[in-house]
């Protein structure tokens, strides 16, 4: 299972990764991808929408069952991944590639609070 | 766990496999969606090794199958005829859905449902009159090659079947030497159900791939009967529920006069479900088992629900408290949502035609 040494994640299966422009950006974990089984449907958030941890923000969906995925922190959604509308199965091919959300957070995040890749395989071990 | 005598090749091709009332099945070879396609498109082949077959023999096993089957198997008169059937509890419920098989005067042939077959055996055994013998086929295996190419894949793979794919009519079967042949599936699409010697069975599943068809999981199998309109017991219907409360009105001939097990109560119960198709046309969500449906007289609960990969939405059979026509809308409680779904008519999807 691959796992980025360059990401940080959450015990709920998200990746996060913060950009240079200090944006942070939500996917899903290939772990996540492959218990779910072929996505068919992913929800995304409205862009401008205050999302907060703990309260899911988005929704996969597989041929199996659904997911909520949850934001890393509080904050304001500012992109959302439109293409996998049309093409759900992309995070299934490329899961670290086929990103979610973005979102802008209401304070300086500090990713340490995150699991790193040891951490995260520990967690799935 | 119990295990098909093709486990090895399903390890072998890298098989997801999963528990299937107490098999390990496969449930994909990597992407269940392509396999589906596979099947809409080509050919496919499934292990259905789990399902039994029960052998009916002696001079009564004609009267005792139809008093023990909803449908009459006097229907059955040609050699090979197959009749699909639902068995009956003296409640009238469900107790399986099977195929029977005519394969000559006092030899019939049943096909059920692996997380029925002990108990079907049991009831058989308690209902069995003198002049009939049974015998559960655990000796064989069973492949089900299907698709619009299935027949030409079937007879590139096992020459020795040539002739009987060109010239099988539809829901019939023959026996070449060691190898049943039925023209019947689960999927709405054209092919054929094989059962062989446990031994015969990694070489023909072998030679079938090598032909062309390509390897199917249960989750393949799922999402095409679902399109094909096609009933699953344990999900769509069970011993709590009558044929015509799961939409097997059809299968059921109380016009014949003929006394089977449940036709008394069928006849008194009153009938409190009638089965509806379901259509998701936005493309938000997926209907799921156990469901609520909320479309006052109607509220029910989703049998059966999916993604549809043929029509690239969700599909589902719900079982509602009133009989709504087709093109009715109802809501579904889908994951926090009430979401409109489309009542429509069974089957979905046939030969891989859209049909709703």
């Amino acid at each position: 299972m691959e796992i980025p040494e360059a990401l940080r994640y959450t015990a709920t299966h998200e990746w996060v990764r913060e950009e240079p422009d200090r944006l942070i950006t939500v996917g899903v974990t290939d772990h996540a991808q492959d218990s779910l089984g072929e996505l068919v449907f992913v929800e995304l958030p409205g862009i401008g929408s205050q999302v907060h941890p703990g309260k899911a923000c988005a929704v996969v969906e597989s041929t199996k069952a659904a997911a909520d995925v949850y934001p890393p922190f509080a904050g304001t959604i500012v992109a959302v991944n439109n293409t996998l509308a049309e093409t759900p199965e992309q995070v299934n091919k490329d899961p670290y590639g086929a990103w979610l959300f973005r979102l802008r957070p209401a304070a300086p995040p500090d990713l340490s609070t995150l699991l790193d890749a040891a951490g995260y395989r520990n967690t799935i071990a | 766990m119990h295990e098909t005598p093709l486990i090895a090749e399903h390890r072998a091709a890298g098989a997801k496999m999963v528990d299937f009332a107490g098999w390990e099945m496969p449930l994909h070879y990597g992407s269940q969606i392509e396999e589906h396609h596979a099947v809409r498109r080509d050919a496919g082949v499934f292990d259905t090794s789990h399902m039994l077959a029960i052998d009916v023999t002696g001079p009564a096993s004609r009267p005792f199958l139809r008093r023990l089957l909803a449908n009459d198997v006097a229907r059955l008169q040609g050699p090979g005829q197959a009749l699909y059937s639902c068995m009956l509890a003296e409640d009238g419920g469900v107790r399986d859905d099977l195929i029977a098989y005519f394969m000559a005067e006092g030899r019939f042939r049943l096909v059920v449902n692996a997380a029925t077959a002990q108990g079907d055996l049991d009831w058989l055994e308690a209902q069995r009159p003198a002049g009939v013998a049974l015998r559960a086929r655990r000796d064989l295996a069973m492949l089900a090659v299907q698709g619009p190419n299935a027949l030409d894949r079937m007879a590139k793979a096992l020459p020795s079947l040539r002739s009987a794919g060109a010239g099988l009519a539809k829901f019939t079967a023959v026996e070449i030497g060691e190898m049943f042949v039925a023209r019947t599936g689960y999927t709405g699409e054209d092919g054929v159900e094989l059962l062989m010697a446990a031994d015969q069975a990694a070489h023909t599943w072998r030679c079938l791939v090598a032909a062309g068809a390509r390897p199917c999981g249960l989750g393949a199998r799922d999402t095409l009967r679902l399109e094909a309109g096609l009933p699953l017991y344990g999900q769509d219907m069970d011993a709590t529920v009558t044929p015509f409360e799961c939409g097997l009105a059809w299968t059921v001939n109380l016009t014949d006069g003929r006394e089977f097990i449940g036709r008394q109560a069928l006849l008194a119960r009153p009938r409190r479900f009638h089965a509806a198709g379901l259509v998701l046309d936005t493309h938000n969500g997926v209907l799921r088992h156990g469901q609520r449906v909320t479309a006052a007289p109607a509220e029910g609960t989703v049998t059966s629900g999916s993604f549809s990969p043929t029509m690239r939405r969700s599909i589902g059979f719900a079982r509602l408290g009133a009989a709504l026509p087709p093109g009715e809308t109802v809501q579904v409680a889908v994951r926090g949502s009430l979401l409109d779904a489309r009542v429509v008519k069974p089957p979905f999807v046939r030969h891989g035609k859209i049909l709703v």
